[in-house]
């Protein structure tokens, strides 16, 4: 016989346990919240919070009891490291429920088609109105641009990274695009504003430095291009060599290899990186407020003078004195977030596109 | 249409470590050449070299010479696409393109390749599955993904793929080494269809597939780990089986060895 099962004849029910009957969860649930609630309130230390934490340190103490009495001691471990598990998995959802919630409570209410339709021109510190449209332009402007510039680029660098890069060139860029991972924001910022906006924009502006949302894009690509150069390569990589070899094998040339075969197979990983990118660049406030300055009124140019974006609007209305900013912030926050959502969702659909459906 | 594969003095490196030395074969056009051998050995090395597939392992090359019909596939002026439109392959997983359907599947070839023409396409699409003895089984799901299918209909999907080139020499890496025998038997048949109209270089483990489908049989052998694998004996497979000329191969053949 083996070393784990002592020699024995196996019978009929010979392989059974005792369980644990479906109520005991539930009824081990609610004693250990009565204890804790009986413990916490009766003696004043705390108020309902402690008594859920508690409550779940009881519960998962007292059912680890009951089912190592019940069940033994491997199914007690069983259960109480499930138990463990989904409440971490509860306890990490709870911030982001939270922040949601907090963000529509609060933004609610000024979610008006005034907020969508009006910047905030002439508004004085007493005016109730004035909207975020001025903002949304900024934002929508600068990461586009952004985009534009750094998807591209960020692809292709990483196809090189990965299907032509060999030897100390490749190893160098992959290690400077790590470096560039960890660049701030506001270093982004500071070296658009050096070298564009106080260089090269005098150029084009008869000498006189000028602050504009292109520059903005600029800075925000040099946040996002290491990120896609990254994610991209990391999903190339997980592309199987044996579709790549069947390819060839087919006398397909790699250049058509890698746009046919190996791009759309990685496509949902890439979008889903670039898409991060995107989030993170709309939500960069620092770099816009240095080199686009931020404006109340609409510009829809960003190649001329000071734009806005949501983030900066965010901060601008967080900071200021007037009663009214405080809901134009929450709304502007709302915005942005329902934008990158909206803009999450439809890559996704636009990359699943291409998946067959079985 | 089916061409003579010839290769002299062929040696293959990953690196500094040399897998294969002089091999010197020449695989008759219309024939079935079963590659036999232990694990190692350097027989999948030498059918990868046989279409350049080799070298697309990074520090992998080959050296020697290895004809197709009179060109030389490793003159530094010879298109290696070029190459691999004329020699197919087949590997041991089977590897479908998984964002395409069936049918873009085994047109992949062409549709990579510039044909458009969908008359064009659906023909040679219709004509590789029967071939591949698959057409039958997807004829009513060919825009379902490949991917969807059961590895032996998976491996003859690229079966198909492979032959809808129209290619001169077809190589198989160990093509039943994932499938039942049912799936196997299936493909075993294919490999005897196919014959009449394509030269076929076939790797495999097993034994009693290389004297069912083969007409002439490699035996590749190393002396220990470590040693590049040599070609041992190259002969009728009907001869290797019942009466090999060198002691190794029977060893081999009888189980003796390793």
């Amino acid at each position: 016989m083996t070393l784990l099962a002592p020699e024995q004849d196996v019978t009929a029910g010979s392989l059974h346990t005792k369980r644990l009957p479906a109520w005991a969860a539930l009824a081990t649930a609610v004693v250990a919240l009565a204890l804790s609630a009986a413990l916490v309130l009766g003696t004043g230390i705390g108020n309902w919070v402690l008594v859920v934490v508690l409550g779940a340190v009881l519960y998962l103490i007292g059912f680890w009891l009951a089912a190592n009495a019940v069940e033994g001691p491997r199914s007690a471990r069983n259960r109480t490291w499930s138990a463990l598990i989904h409440s971490a998995c509860v306890l990490a959802i709870l911030p982001l429920a939270s922040v949601t919630w907090t963000l529509i409570s609060n933004g609610i209410n000024r979610l008006d088609g005034n907020f969508f339709l009006t910047s905030m021109n002439n508004i004085g510190a007493r005016d109730a109105n004035g909207g975020a449209y001025h903002a949304i332009v900024g934002t929508l402007e600068q990461v586009g641009i952004a985009a534009l510039i750094t998807i591209p680029l960020g692809v292709l660098g990483a196809i090189y990274l990965v299907e032509y890069g060999r030897g100390k060139l490749s190893l160098a860029i992959r290690f400077f695009v790590d470096v560039m991972t960890g660049i701030p924001s506001i270093v982004a910022g500071l070296f658009v504003l050096a070298f564009w906006v106080l260089i090269v924009s005098p150029l084009f502006n008869n000498g006189q430095p000028q602050y504009s949302g292109f520059a903005a894009a600029l800075a925000l690509s040099v946040l996002m291009l290491p990120t896609i150069v990254r994610s991209t390569e990391e999903m190339l990589r997980l592309v199987p060599a044996p579709l790549r070899e069947g390819a060839y094998a087919l006398g397909v040339p790699k250049w058509k290899t890698i746009l046919r075969i190996v791009i759309p197979t990685a496509l949902p990983g890439i979008v889903t990186g670039i898409m991060l990118s995107i989030a993170r660049a709309a939500g960069e406030t620092a770099p816009v407020l240095l080199v686009a300055g931020g404006t109340a009124a609409i510009n829809f140019n960003p190649f001329e003078n000071n734009q806005s974006s949501l983030s900066l609007f965010v901060f601008s209305q967080a900071t200021d004195s007037s009663r009214f900013s405080p809901d134009r912030a929450w709304t502007a926050a709302l915005t942005l977030v329902a934008l990158v959502l909206i803009l999450t969702i439809a890559a996704k659909l636009l990359a699943r596109r291409n998946r067959l459906t079985r | 249409m089916a061409k003579r594969v010839e290769a002299t003095n062929v040696n293959a490196y990953y690196g500094s470590f040399k897998a294969i030395e002089d091999v010197n074969i020449v695989v008759e056009p219309k024939t079935v050449t079963a590659l036999i051998g232990p694990s190692g050995c350097g027989k999948s090395t030498f059918l990868r070299s046989i279409n350049r597939m080799h070298e697309v392992l990074p520090n992998a090359r080959v050296e020697g010479t290895l004809t197709l019909d009179q060109e030389n596939i490793y003159d530094k002026h010879v298109d290696v696409t070029a190459v691999r439109r004329l020699i197919g392959m087949v590997f041991q997983r089977p590897n479908p393109f998984p964002t395409m359907s069936i049918f873009d599947n085994v047109v992949a070839g062409l549709k990579l390749n510039g044909v458009n023409k969908k008359a064009v396409l659906q023909e040679a699409a219709e004509k590789s599955l029967r071939s591949a003895n698959l057409w039958d089984e997807v004829k009513d799901r060919l825009d379902k993904p490949g991917a969807g299918l059961s590895g032996g209909q998976q491996q003859r999907l690229c079966i198909a793929r492979t032959i809808a080139v129209e290619p001169q020499v077809v190589l198989m890496d160990e093509p039943c080494s994932a499938l039942d025998p049912i799936s196997t038997l299936a493909i075993e048949d294919l490999i005897f269809k196919l014959k009449d109209r394509f030269t076929i270089i076939i790797v495999t483990h097993n034994m009693q597939q290389a004297a069912r489908v083969s007409d002439r049989t490699a035996f590749f052998s190393i002396e220990r780990t470590g040693d590049p694998g040599r070609l041992i004996e190259y002969d009728d497979t009907q001869k290797i089986f019942s009466n090999p000329s060198v002691k190794k191969t029977e060893d081999y053949i009888t189980g003796r060895f390793g």
